[in-house]
């Protein structure tokens, strides 16, 4: 396939491994570099975690550099609250309650949207918000909703549908709005105490809307190194070769290895729109990270007529995680998916319990579906020997 | 009610240019559409006895083979016609192949529709003919059926179950649990097309992606394949979950590993892009006249090379072997970016990514 093959020839990838094998030594070598671990590497993104995966990425990099998977899958950080919020809404025999695939599956307090539709409420999986406000022009006697969610990525195509809306008149279309925002979630993770991250892969597609400055505070004030990455497989080896050439030379600064999408300052029409409609959230509660200041974005009140939380009630009760679930300290980096009790037990693809196996972007799932399960028992044989050396066979 | 209690062939009676309930009520109404649609096209010797069951003679079977094979099988498919081919074809394509892949060869078939309705006869027609003209190019008769009509709603449009007998040639014994360590792994071309062209006739893609489902009837290629490497261990159509699915459940049956290789699997161009965009996984798309088999690996060449003679087989494919090596149960493939990945059994229906 033109302009995606050229990203994934084996041949430059073969280079770029043996650099980032001799730069990870160099750095290890380095007095400053603290302890035995690995260099731990946080792709923010999902989109990059399910790269990640589907190429073996993984299996390809040495010993001396473990990627930690973060929270940038929108799906999986979606509280059980609002989903059943989602549920609720569905579940008004006026209204076509549409939505991205990936949020089907996910469980509310007591169902999922797909288990919603088998019961009967009319869900309908459309691919952008242009087809739900189409859906709104093909049923004018029924109340269509779209479910918006994503960060920055996806906010200027809901943001441009409703300007769409509003300049055709259309009374029967509304947003469910669930969009977050990057930005106050890679401080909370880097605000974290328990946090070991040597730096970042910046999301490529965010970035692309809101440019490369917002990362500076990642760079100046916390000293870590961010790429904003592309997603084919040699976008991230180059990328993390880029992070790793800082590490080496002591640097922190943001660069930007996806120049070829990615403008300096994102993308003016995509940020009008956003302003135009949205305004920041006081805080946003995510599921495994808990409440983050002005991590959501709400309608503004001019939007109010657009608004599916205004213009319907849902019943908005804040729903905890379950007790046994750890997926906010994977999502930090803390601990890795296997470390987690219920991990491919209680918590599998078709029974997730935590937000992390719900989506193939989530950290769990893709562990659980692509990862190197034989590394990953290396792993746990490893970890139990540190943990209680006692209990090793000799 | 079986279509055959009718009495011999018959034309022309049908009045009703649609569907009703009527047609279900087993009175003159009913009698007329089975005379006038599905008799009138399926035309055959063991219909026309028109009794409430098909009758075979046992000799006659038996000259074809020391074994009976029976199968079955529903086809809902949305939207009912679709590039390529239409919920008829594939339901005869579709239960021959199943018929086939046992190393049967396939005889006789039986057709019961449920009706919505409402749809136009002119509409049912052309399904049916569809189905008498794909399974006289099969070799098959369709000997007995059922026609039910339900209220609107109570269906979309029609379901068609067809039920098959065939006879399994002697000497020939596959299973998902014969796999052995060096066996090679086979398919008969390009993956995923069936699959793509649903998704993408379903029309909410708006994508205009020039593919057409690969729907065909695979005994003729599967008689060219056993022919040229007798020992062939296991053979199976690459239906719903696709050739992931298929490698899953003969690595889990045989206790073995299998690795395959993304570089010589085989996928068009545009289905390859078809899921870029969306974000699904060709391995997991459904296809209608994809075969996987496994053959030892001193028969591999001559099944290639016997395979690529035949039109449905033009673009066969060695994509992997079974490991010596490896967690039993195991399907992995090598990535072409020289990584290794896991290759799972689908989990519920694969969902288009967001971002």
């Amino acid at each position: 396939m033109k302009y995606v093959d050229e990203f994934r020839d084996p041949v430059k990838a073969k280079v770029l491994l043996k650099e980032i094998t001799q730069l990870a030594n160099t750095i290890k070598e380095q007095k400053s570099y603290s302890g035995k671990r690995p260099i731990y590497i946080m792709e923010v993104c999902g989109g990059h975690t399910h790269s990640i995966f589907r190429y073996g990425i993984e299996t390809l990099l040495p010993d001396t550099i473990e990627l930690i998977h973060g929270p940038g899958c929108p799906v999986c950080v979606l509280p059980m609250g609002r989903v059943d919020d989602c549920i609720s809404l569905a579940e008004n025999p006026k209204v076509i309650f549409t939505t991205f695939g990936d949020a089907m599956r996910v469980p509310g307090s007591k169902k999922s949207l797909l288990a919603a539709k088998a019961n009967g409420a009319d869900v309908r999986m459309v691919y952008s918000p242009m087809d739900a406000l189409n859906l709104a022009r093909k049923n004018p006697e029924r109340e269509v909703i779209f479910f918006g969610l994503g960060f920055e990525t996806t906010m200027p195509s809901t943001a441009l549908t409703l300007l769409q809306a509003k300049a055709e008149g259309i009374r029967n279309f509304s947003l469910f709005c669930n969009h977050i925002t990057i930005i106050p979630t890679i401080k909370a993770v880097l605000d974290s105490p328990d946090l070991q991250l040597d730096g970042f892969l910046g999301p490529g597609h965010v970035s692309m809307v809101i440019g490369n400055q917002p990362y500076n505070f990642i760079a100046d004030h916390y000293h870590k190194p961010i790429v904003v990455a592309g997603f084919e497989p040699l976008d991230i080896l180059q990328s993390i070769w880029m992070v790793l050439k800082q590490l080496a030379a002591g640097e922190a600064r943001v660069e930007n290895q996806y120049n070829r999408i990615v403008p300096e300052a994102g993308n003016d029409v995509g940020l009008n729109a956003i302003a135009e409609v949205f305004e920041l959230r006081e805080f946003f509660e995510w599921r495994g990270l808990g409440s983050i200041d002005h991590s959501g974005v709400k309608m503004k009140d001019s939007w109010a007529a657009y608004d599916a939380e205004k213009k319907f009630s849902v019943p908005a009760i804040a729903i905890a995680d379950p007790k046994s679930c750890q997926c906010g300290e994977v999502l930090k980096g803390a601990i890795k998916p296997w470390d987690c009790k219920v991990f491919g037990k209680a918590c599998t693809p078709e029974t997730p319990m935590g937000a992390l196996m719900v989506s193939s972007e989530g950290a769990c799932a893709a562990y659980y579906q692509y990862g190197d399960l034989d590394k990953l028992e290396a792993y746990r044989i490893a970890a139990a020997e540190i943990n209680h050396p006692e209990s090793m066979p000799s | 009610m079986n279509m055959m209690q009718t009495s011999k062939k018959r034309h022309g009676k049908l009045v009703s240019p649609i569907i009703t309930l009527a047609h279900g009520g087993g009175g003159k109404a009913m009698r007329d559409l089975i005379d006038d649609v599905f008799v009138e096209a399926f035309n055959n010797d063991a219909l026309n006895t028109l009794e409430d069951q098909a009758r075979f003679s046992l000799k006659d079977l038996a000259n074809h083979g020391d074994r009976l094979a029976m199968t079955t099988d529903s086809y809902v498919v949305d939207p009912i016609f679709f590039p390529g081919g239409d919920i008829g074809k594939l339901a005869i394509c579709g239960t021959v192949n199943d018929l086939a892949v046992g190393g049967a060869i396939p005889l006789y078939l039986t057709c019961g529709v449920i009706i919505e309705e409402g749809m136009s006869i002119e509409t049912l027609r052309k399904i049916v003919d569809s189905m008498a003209k794909t399974a006289r190019e099969a070799g098959v008769t369709i000997v007995t059926g059922d026609t039910k009509v339900v209220n609107r709603g109570s269906c979309d449009k029609i379901f068609i179950n067809t039920a098959g007998i065939g006879i399994i040639r002697e000497g020939i014994d596959l299973g998902s649990d014969k796999a052995q360590a060096g066996d090679a792994i086979l398919v008969n071309g390009l993956l995923g097309d069936h699959g793509a062209t649903i998704l993408n006739a379903r029309g909410d893609m708006e994508l205009s992606a020039a593919i057409e489902s690969d729907c065909a009837a695979l005994h003729e290629l599967i008689d060219v394949l056993l022919k040229a490497a007798p020992s062939t261990r296991f053979i199976r159509d690459a239906t719903r979950g696709g050739l992931a699915s298929v490698l899953n459940e003969v690595a889990a049956s045989s206790k073995v590993a299998i690795e395959i290789i993304e570089e010589r699997t085989p996928i068009r161009p545009e289905v390859k892009g078809f899921c870029e965009i969306l974000g699904l996984d060709p391995l997991y798309l459904a296809n209608e006249g994809k075969l996987v088999c496994i053959v030892p690996a001193a028969e591999a060449e001559a099944a290639c090379a016997a395979m690529r003679t035949h039109p449905l087989g033009q673009h066969t494919a060695h994509i992997g072997n079974v490991m010596e090596n490896g967690r039993a149960g195991r399907v992995t493939m090598q990535t072409l970016f020289g990584g290794k990945r896991i290759v799972d059994m689908l989990i519920g229906e694969q969902l288009p990514r967001i971002c």
